[in-house]
């Protein structure tokens, strides 16, 4: 059911007599579908589209949860802004289709490379409207740039994958785009030295935005701001970096960031995808356990790993600080192994608390968290 | 402002209840005597106070796991509380309260700069954060007033900001992980060195719920590398409107400063008959710092200098030394002492869309004049939240209800305009019946029932955030 607005989600949430999948443009189908279970039914917000309210000069924005991202960052784009946590776009990784959504964008807490230093999506957050599984209309945050107006239920809602509440809008802070960047790389280093290189780079006081291994371009990582400031850091963290290796200088940085977003190696490969988040310094130690082939980014704080199908990679990695999501993986794995990493008993009677308490008759995306 | 009326049979078991706290944690841990626990009286927002039946100072987590259980037990309510500076009134006992404060928890654990985190108890004091980190060239980014004296066990609870969070965001967004105890003494780990939730953010909805979740014990807080240098500039108007606009053009033109602090004309008066920090006579004045290099401060301050131009200021003053960049903070740094000075003072602390800015000044002028009591403004311009303080006499009688009438009136129209009731100090006791000005029944539902699972019997800092009568039949539960 495709709703135009949110007193008909409501009406919908409030009517239903199963299981509801939630969907915005349907690209980001991690965890388990409910889809074909009895008397559920399915939700598309793309509805609920539209950006509402813009204001360059205060670094904000509020679009409809259904709105198109790309609809947001071109208006952004217009006015030289960007969301800084720059949000992957999963297509390619997932095989899916459709249009990403803010609202899904919001769902699933998705941040790219930036994340490292401008914070995750949640970061950006600054208000959401949602329906509950009761059908009530909440709303939380605002569209002010610091708000400790009462809990923080906007964080929460991020990734929560729409098991606390179906978004109806969010509010964002914005950034101004940077006037340039650099990217520099050292081709020649393996996912050990990768690892070491990419810490030296974050503890500088050279502001990085960027810190990834690539398969084929090495250990990558990013400055950006105005011209001459970015010339300048780039000579510093040329000669930092020296110890690690031979140090060049990319000139197709913007495509080989999109690439780490997107996980290019892995796209339209066999085997299941992994996502770690770790403590980055355990992150080489982490690639060698697995013995796969890895993928990099916020300096080793972020593993992508492609592994045969079935593998339990939480196994073979452990111990590690963290936790692991069974990203892509065919129905029958999916069903073996959980998908998000299994709680601590202690939170785990927090989080299914909320959920009883946000969806009472847990019928929100049951199952998509595992 | 009301509290509950204390629970009768709490404070008829007050020797019990004190008997099982000394059961549990060492003699000197838990205080009863009247003359001592005057000391938890209050906090910040000093104009309330109540001492409370008792307070505990455990040393450990399990120390705080045993006093929280034996609270449980009795039905006892129980204040957290980190150095007692919320100017919220977010550490004010009741009468039939245990006041529990992590001060003396205040050791640094572990720092990891390979991983750029710090692991802290959580009474450790803010400052000496950096203070653990900055001969190798780190710091911890957010830095209320306050931050000489204010814990980070407190700064968790409200989720501070500071003048720097225009670049580096507020609590929430620099802290990492905790160890949190529920109010039936279960120990929870939430997050910690990797970045994100595995499930739920469950950390996210701590840092800011007030003390009413839980009672944080330990942080893992993000560290970042410090710059090479910052500098400030000082930059006078002839008038509010104009100063906004530059405010926002400044934003807008892609420059990121680290701070822009505004103040008007009653404030910078008061400042400098306190400070003589020699700001120039004007109507409005910001503090413009950025950071980096020598040369990519002159690159930044370069391009501020040319949109300033455009909106033809009374002067444009760069520091040219630490001496000079020390001497353009000193009045802003000392503007609530210099308040304190001239009066008694409520500082405010909504926030407002910035466009909204000159409209809002102005509303607040007329307001001061209805109200016959004077107000000077002092912000965070970049991301509008605004520090009205208000100036009464608090020995004249009927003054304290006027400056809170005028309190509410101010923060009533920062709803209005788009904005929210506090953007860095918390509700507390301060601002919980104005809730209702905000929020619908059911979106103050939806954060109750947060509270509800964290801590059922809502005995932790049950009088606060939640306007009573809202939250009556919970809290009675």
């Amino acid at each position: 059911m495709r709703v135009s607005d949110e007193a008909e989600l409501a009406e919908a949430v409030r009517a239903a007599q199963g299981p509801l999948t939630i969907s915005g443009g349907g690209t980001r189908a991690v965890g388990l579908a409910t889809a074909g279970m009895a008397g559920g039914g399915a939700i598309d917000t793309s509805g609920l589209s539209g950006i509402r309210l813009y204001e360059p000069g205060a670094l904000t924005l509020v679009a409809g949860a259904g709105t198109p991202l790309a609809e947001v960052e071109a208006a952004l784009a217009a006015e030289g802004q960007r969301l800084a946590f720059e949000p992957a776009d999963w297509r390619g990784l997932l095989g899916t289709r459709g249009e990403p959504t803010v609202g899904g964008m919001v769902a699933a807490n998705v941040s790219g490379p930036r994340r490292a230093q401008a914070g995750a999506c949640r970061d950006a957050l600054l208000g959401v409207r949602f329906v509950d599984g009761a059908g009530a209309v909440v709303k939380n945050g605002g569209r002010v740039m610091k708000n400790v107006t009462g809990y923080d239920l906007a964080r929460l809602m991020a990734g929560s994958w729409g098991t606390l509440g179906i978004l109806t809008e969010v509010s964002l802070k914005v950034l101004p785009a940077a006037e340039t960047a650099a990217t520099l790389a050292l081709p020649g280093v393996g996912v050990e030295d990768a690892a070491a290189a990419l810490s030296a780079a974050l503890g500088s006081p050279y502001d990085i935005t960027g810190a990834a291994f690539l398969p084929g371009a090495g250990a990558l990582v990013r400055i950006e701001g105005f011209a001459q400031s970015v010339a300048y850091r780039a000579g510093r963290l040329e000669a930092h970096l020296a110890r690690f290796g031979e140090v060049v200088r990319r000139e197709d940085g913007a495509a080989l960031w999109r690439q780490v977003a997107e996980v290019a190696p892995f796209q339209g490969r066999a085997g299941d995808v992994w996502r770690f988040s770790l403590k980055p310094s355990e992150a080489a130690e982490v690639a060698r356990r697995l013995e796969g082939e890895v993928v990099l980014d916020w300096g080793g704080g972020l593993l992508w790993a492609l592994l045969p199908a079935g593998t339990d990679a939480r196994a073979l990695a452990r111990p590690y600080h963290g936790h692991a999501t069974l990203f892509r993986a065919d129905a029958g794995t999916r069903g073996q192994l959980p998908v998000f990493e299994p709680e601590a008993p202690a939170v785990q009677v927090i989080t299914s608390g909320l959920r009883a308490r946000f969806d009472p008759r847990g019928i929100l995306n049951p199952g998509r968290m595992g | 402002m009301h509290l509950p009326p204390p629970d009768s049979e709490v404070l008829s078991n007050k020797a019990r209840i004190v008997a099982r706290l000394r059961d549990v944690l060492p003699e000197d841990a838990v205080i009863d005597d009247p003359a001592e626990t005057r000391a938890y009286e209050c906090d910040g927002l000093a104009a309330y106070r109540c001492p409370p039946l008792a307070a505990v100072l455990p040393r450990t987590t399990a120390e705080v796991a045993a006093a929280l259980k034996v609270c449980h037990e009795e039905g006892v309510p129980v204040v957290p509380r980190g150095s007692g500076t919320s100017l919220a009134g977010g550490a004010l006992p009741t009468a039939d309260c245990v006041v529990l404060g992590v001060a003396r928890m205040n050791r640094v654990l572990e720092v990891d700069y390979p991983n750029r985190y710090i692991r802290v108890e959580a009474g450790r004091t803010n400052l000496s954060v950096t203070g653990a980190v900055e001969s190798d060239g780190f710091f911890y980014a957010p830095d209320p007033s306050s931050q000489l004296a204010c814990a980070i066990a407190g700064n968790i609870a409200m989720n501070s900001g500071g003048a720097h969070c225009l670049k580096y965001g507020v609590t929430t967004n620099n802290l990492m992980g905790v160890t949190l105890v529920q109010m039936d003494g279960t120990v929870v780990e939430l997050g910690g060195a990797h970045m994100d939730a595995g499930g739920l953010d469950l950390l996210g909805v701590v840092c800011g719920s007030e003390g009413q979740l839980g009672v944080v014990t330990e942080a893992v807080l993000r560290i970042l590398p410090k710059p090479e240098g910052a500098r400030p500039v000082l930059i006078a108007f002839g008038s509010n409107e104009v100063a906004g606009a530059c405010v926002a053009d400044i934003i807008k033109a892609g420059v990121l400063p680290v701070a822009i602090e505004f103040m008007d004309r009653p404030c910078i008066r008061a400042c400098e008959d306190f400070a003589h920090a020699g700001y120039p006579d004007c109507e409005a004045l910001l503090i413009v710092e950025v950071e980096g290099s020598p040369a990519e401060i002159d690159e930044q301050l370069g391009l501020i200098r040319q949109i300033a131009a455009r909106h033809n200021p009374l002067e444009f003053r760069e520091s040219r030394s630490e001496a000079e960049s020390a001497k353009i903070w000193l009045g802003r740094k000392s503007a609530f002492g210099a308040m304190g000075q001239i009066n008694d003072y409520m500082c405010l602390d909504g926030t407002i869309p910035v466009s909204t800015l000159p409209l809002v000044l102005k509303r607040i002028g007329e307001m001061s004049r209805e109200f016959g009591l004077d107000v000077a403004n002092v912000f965070h311009a970049g991301d509008g939240n605004m520090h009205p303080l208000i100036l009464f006499d608090a020995n004249k009688p009927g003054d304290l209800e006027r400056c809170e009438a005028l309190g509410a009136a101010i923060l009533k129209l920062c709803v209005e305009v788009g904005g929210c009731l506090t953007g860095e100090h918390g509700v507390g006791i301060e601002k919980r019946d104005l809730m209702t000005v905000q929020f619908s029944p059911e979106d103050l539902e939806a954060q109750m029932r947060v509270k509800d699972v964290f801590d059922p019997k809502w005995l932790l800092n049950p009088a606060k955030v939640f306007p009573l009568s809202i939250s009556a039949t919970r809290r009675a539960a």
